[in-house]
């Protein structure tokens, strides 16, 4: 009997999620607005970012403020491949996936050693690093970037100069992917690994869950899903250069969604995008292009509201709303 | 027939303090051994070596005739060593029956089989009804059930239980001491420490008095309690004996 209750819980957030999509899907046939389908493409992006930050970060507790590495690595394996070695964006999407996830390992092993604190701000200072290294690599464009240039409209080429809509109809496909891996990863025993892994540790050891595989585990899907993420912004935006897709501003804006619509859980991300992301691109056209500094204090702030305000994210709101009803 | 478990001469000194001193005790199969002592005697210091959380300074460990001294904790609840913690460690932001899922993914990684063996032991440690509850909502004597549900799930073959009935109400307590005789039913072997001795001498089957690190007094529960030795080292902490 319960774990039918427990089946039924779980198709109900597949099929929400499924209307969700087939929502949003239709959106561009009544919204034309160039700028607007530009704001609801970075959301479905972040959408999808935040869920992939939310493997590691949320479920399994490792508060990455680096993510922008993998974000970054992603662009650029991409932008790289195509414009040096005419490899078509997809497989430079695969590929960034997969040096994400490497380097993610590389990294992971003797970063998860570190407790608490030390990890997160161990992610900011290497993520730091390879920002800076890529400042100064000029194979890779140093600080000039990489320009990739758009021709043709073309499906193997991924890029579009007309109109915006296939750039939209990935983002919806990044978002779903990304939200259909954690919905079955979290009924799965990596999932109950996670959080046994977030909660407490030693009692996790005790039952027999391989802490730092978990880890590890986490670390490598998160990023191979960020670079996939960061593989499309490159195409989407057709240049990037070190500060435009691997500066501490986007570690921020990855991570922020799924803490502000609740850290962990299935929808927190999808719901802290759709919140945070217009809201963030309004408040940058309206202060004008300059305003980076601006972009961190809203972001600094928010990060203090919530954790101070609702640990559990905008969620919670929903959920202290079902249990009251629950009682009454 | 070797024992279930053996430690022999094990030592664990942190720093100067010497924790246990040259421990040798054996735990047979289908036995509920208590393990008490006053405060600090090292009981819990010696669960940890057992269980793994780190290898003794000296000495050596034995599950089932093999030496585990240098397994780690998490292939030793593979091997059958399934333990609670004297602080409770719930999983908090996870819903009981969650809880339990993670001991029980030890021996089945099909969900549906987890989910369902979670069930049944919570069934089994009367927490069914509290299954979709969050792990930070249960009461006190609820969450030690939890623990013992957990390691119960990952079907240990030795069960360690680390003061599990101290602190209860003597309802709880009695409802406790059923639970484990009923853990020793199913076959499972049961060491377990408790610093008051009017509850468990009538639980189990013999009795290992530690102090001050060292193995004081081993034998049948009425021996032990009457034991000059063991009256002593229990003088000045009037709370164990007459709880
Ligand atoms: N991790 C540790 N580091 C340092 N000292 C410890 C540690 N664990 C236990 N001790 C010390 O070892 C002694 C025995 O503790 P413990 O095994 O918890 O006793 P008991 O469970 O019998 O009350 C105590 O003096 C305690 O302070
Ligand atoms: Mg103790």
């Amino acid at each position: 009997m319960h774990d039918v209750t427990h089946a039924k819980q779980r198709r109900r957030d597949l099929i929400l999620a499924a209307v969700f999509v087939a929502l949003a899907a239709c959106v561009p046939l009544f919204v034309k607005d160039v700028y607007v389908q530009n704001i609801m493409v970075l959301t479905l992006m972040y959408a999808g970012l935040s869920q992939s930050w939310n493997i590691l970060g949320g479920y399994c507790g490792q508060i990455s403020l680096g993510h922008a590495l993998y974000f970054g690595l992603g662009a650029y394996v991409t932008a790289i491949l195509l414009t040096k070695f005419d490899v078509l964006p997809w497989f430079g999407m695969l590929t960034g996936g997969i040096i994400s996830a490497l380097i993610a390992l590389a990294l992971g092993y003797p970063t998860f050693r570190l407790g608490g604190h030390y990890f997160a701000i161990a992610t900011i200072v290497i993520a730091e690093i390879a920002y800076l290294l890529f400042l100064n690599w000029d194979w890779a464009g140093a600080a000039l970037g990489i320009d990739i240039m758009v021709r043709e409209d073309s499906w193997a080429k991924f890029q579009f100069t007309r109109s915006k809509l296939p750039y939209f109809y990935f983002a919806l496909f990044f978002a779903a992917v990304a939200w259909l891996v954690t919905w079955w990863l979290e009924n799965s025993k990596w999932g109950y690994w996670w959080r046994a892994v977030k909660d407490n540790p030693d009692a996790a050891e005790s039952l027999g869950v391989v802490v730092f595989k978990s880890k590890m585990g986490a670390g490598a899907i998160s990023a191979f899903l960020t670079a996939i993420g960061g593989a499309f912004y490159a195409m989407f935006v057709s240049y990037i250069d070190p500060e435009s897709v691997m500066s501490f501003q986007f570690s921020l804006l990855i991570s922020l969604p799924a803490v502000l619509g609740g850290i962990g859980t299935l929808w927190g991300p999808v719901l802290g995008a759709v919140v945070l992301i217009p809201v963030t691109e309004l408040t940058r056209s309206f202060i004008g292009g300059s305003g980076r500094g601006v972009d961190l204090i809203v972001y600094g702030s928010l990060i203090v509201i919530v954790s101070l305000t609702r640990p559990d994210g905008l969620l919670g709101l929903f959920s202290r709303k079902r249990k009251k009803e629950a009682v009454q | 027939m070797t024992a279930l478990l053996e430690t022999r001469g094990v030592w664990q000194r942190f720093g100067g303090l010497v924790a246990n001193s040259d421990v040798s005790i054996s735990v047979g199969r289908g036995e509920i051994v208590g393990l008490i002592g006053p405060n600090g005697a090292g009981k819990s210091t010696l669960f940890n070596l057992i269980a793994g959380v780190r290898p003794p300074t000296q000495g050596t460990i034995w599950l089932d005739g093999e030496d585990i001294t240098a397994t780690p904790a998490t292939e030793r609840c593979r091997r059958g060593i399934g333990r609670t913690f004297q602080v409770v460690k719930s999983f908090e932001t996870m819903t009981v029956i969650d809880n339990v899922i993670v001991g029980a993914l030890v021996r089945s990684t099909e969900m549906r089989a987890a989910r369902r063996k979670a069930f049944e032991v919570l069934e089994f440690c009367g927490l069914a009804a509290r299954a979709d509850v969050m792990a930070s909502e249960l009461i006190p004597s609820e969450k030690r059930r939890l623990e013992v549900a957990r390691a119960l799930a990952t079907e240990p073959k030795l069960l360690l239980l680390d003061e599990v009935l101290t602190g209860l109400t003597p309802l709880e307590a009695q409802t406790g001491v059923e639970l484990v005789r009923r853990v020793r039913e199913t076959g499972v072997t049961v060491l377990m420490v408790e610093h008051v001795m009017e509850i468990v001498m009538p639980l189990v089957d013999r009795a290992i008095v530690l102090d001050l690190g060292k193995v004081l007094v081993e034998g049948k529960p009425t021996d032990v309690v009457r034991d000059p030795k063991v009256i002593a080292a229990y003088l000045g902490d009037r709370h164990a004996v007459g709880a």
